[in-house]
């Protein structure tokens, strides 16, 4: 028999505890992505190289170093300067810089994408740099790469298995352990490889709805574009 | 920017050699990391071979298969970026066996990391195919060409060179994911490292390198990825 279904039945409660870890993660983590990765975009940006060339070089690190080593990283190396954190918060740190990297590239073309003559018109009605950006830059550099921002919520969401490596009791661990206490591994892994699908799946609609309605609104702004 | 990238690197790359040259006792270490890097290249090499052939097929069966080799070819696709890679792993390694399939960690780990991206590839081959001008295809039929010929002649050889940055990414994406093959007993660069952390308690160190070192091996992708880019646009544009 390779499929029991009172086992399935038996182990759905706990798993389902799980993947609330899981999705908490996944929603902490991306707060942090989406936050940290504007502020780095905007440093990258930024005209005085002494901030922009260390930024670059910061983002193009974290991008192509893996994330399960940086979760180690921030999880093994941070005690040793006294900084103790919890399993569950470095995790979510690592998720958060490994992905807020990603994100401030997303920002970045957004930001890019916005005409020269916008920062040219809030000079001329006398705006500081603060409320041009705050008012008139990040409105119309957001809504259009928000469909990539959804895309790097499904990686990240898709990453929160490697958190079992530090020992967050999310999903992937909780059927570690159902399957070391049974030892049947068949139905936990499956079955959190269908709740991945099925929520990946979920959110891929949602954000191509999310996209079709940004399209909609996006083709009759009210500025030059 | 390519350049400042790489002037960021070096200097990278010249602390790292400081902290090597300055730092006593790495020598307890260094051998454990480096074999470690070697079973990663390996994995990586075969990963994205695996990737590279499971991405072609699948895209050519999603775009003109016969329609059950298509819905095989949308459920792969579908299946292998619907879910975590991690899991994927996992599936393979542990839940394989229970239906007779034994195969050894190495092999588990290439074919679930090249079966991964290859999903992702399989994207990147369609829609690089997809972007060569229709005309082109209007030309091999008015040459007399068959589908597979024109396919094999005209097509694919002007969507492979559309092709080379995002694969390049790829290639970047599935060295990242070896790291993860560390938790099912290999012992990749992710894995010496927490076994040498455990054995001498250098963490600091042993996980800076472990860093740098695929920071290395990506940089290496990288350049590799743009010559071979320069290499093909200029076999194209001879062509025209």
């Amino acid at each position: 028999m390779f499929w029991d279904w009172n086992y399935v039945w038996e182990i759905t409660p706990a798993l389902l505890r799980a993947s609330l870890v899981t999705i908490q993660a996944t929603l902490l983590g991306f707060a942090l992505a989406a936050t940290l990765g504007l502020v780095l975009a905007i440093m990258r940006m930024s005209r005085t190289s002494w901030i922009s060339v260390p930024t670059a070089g910061f983002v193009e690190f974290i991008r192509s170093t893996p994330v399960l080593i940086q979760i180690f990283f921030i999880f093994f190396v941070f005690p040793e300067f006294g900084i103790v954190l919890p399993a569950m918060t470095a995790g979510v740190i690592a998720l958060g810089l490994h992905y807020g990297s990603y994100c401030s590239e997303v920002y970045r073309a957004g930001l890019e994408n916005v005409p020269r003559g916008q920062w040219e018109a809030a000079t001329a009605l006398n705006l500081s740099p603060y409320i041009t950006f705050r008012d008139i830059i990040i409105p119309q550099a957001i809504p259009p790469v928000v469909p990539a921002l959804g895309n790097y919520l499904v990686a990240l969401f898709k990453e929160t298995p490697l958190l079992s490596a530090i020992a967050v009791l999310e999903l992937m661990q909780t059927a570690k352990i159902l399957g070391s206490q049974s030892f049947r591994y068949v139905e936990p892994i499956t079955l959190v490889g269908g709740f991945f699908l099925v929520m990946s799946l979920v959110a891929a609609a949602f954000i191509r709805q999310v996209e079709a309605w940004l399209n909609r609104s996006l083709r009759n702004p009210g500025g030059e574009r | 920017m390519q350049l400042r990238q790489l002037a960021v690197c070096a200097i990278v790359f010249f602390t790292a050699g400081l902290a090597v040259a300055s730092f006593a006792g790495f020598r307890e270490f260094i051998p454990g990391l480096l074999e470690g890097a070697w079973v990663t290249v390996q994995i990586t090499l075969g990963g994205c071979l695996l990737a590279v052939v499971m991405a072609l097929v699948a895209a050519m069966a999603k775009m003109y298969g016969p329609l059950p080799l298509r819905w095989l070819a949308v459920a792969y696709i579908e299946v292998f970026r619907g879910t975590s890679a991690l899991v994927q792993l996992f599936w393979l390694f542990f839940v394989l066996p229970h239906f007779g399939v034994n195969l050894g960690p190495m092999t588990v780990a290439i074919a679930a990391l090249g079966l991964n991206v290859g999903a992702y590839g399989a994207e990147v081959v369609r829609g690089a195919v997809n972007a060569v001008p229709r005309g082109q295809w209007e030309a091999s039929v008015a040459l007399n060409m068959s589908r597979p010929l024109a396919l094999r002649r005209i097509i694919l050889p002007q969507a492979f060179v559309a092709m080379i940055p995002p694969w390049g990414n790829l290639f970047i994406e599935l060295l990242k994911a070896t790291a993860l093959v560390s938790l099912i007993t290999i012992s990749d660069l992710a894995f010496k490292a927490q076994q040498m952390n455990q054995t001498t308690f250098r963490t600091v160190e042993i996980f800076t390198i472990v860093l740098i070192v695929y920071l290395a091996i990506s940089v290496l992708i990288t350049v590799g990825t743009r010559t071979l880019e320069t290499f093909a646009a200029r076999g194209i544009a001879r062509g025209r």
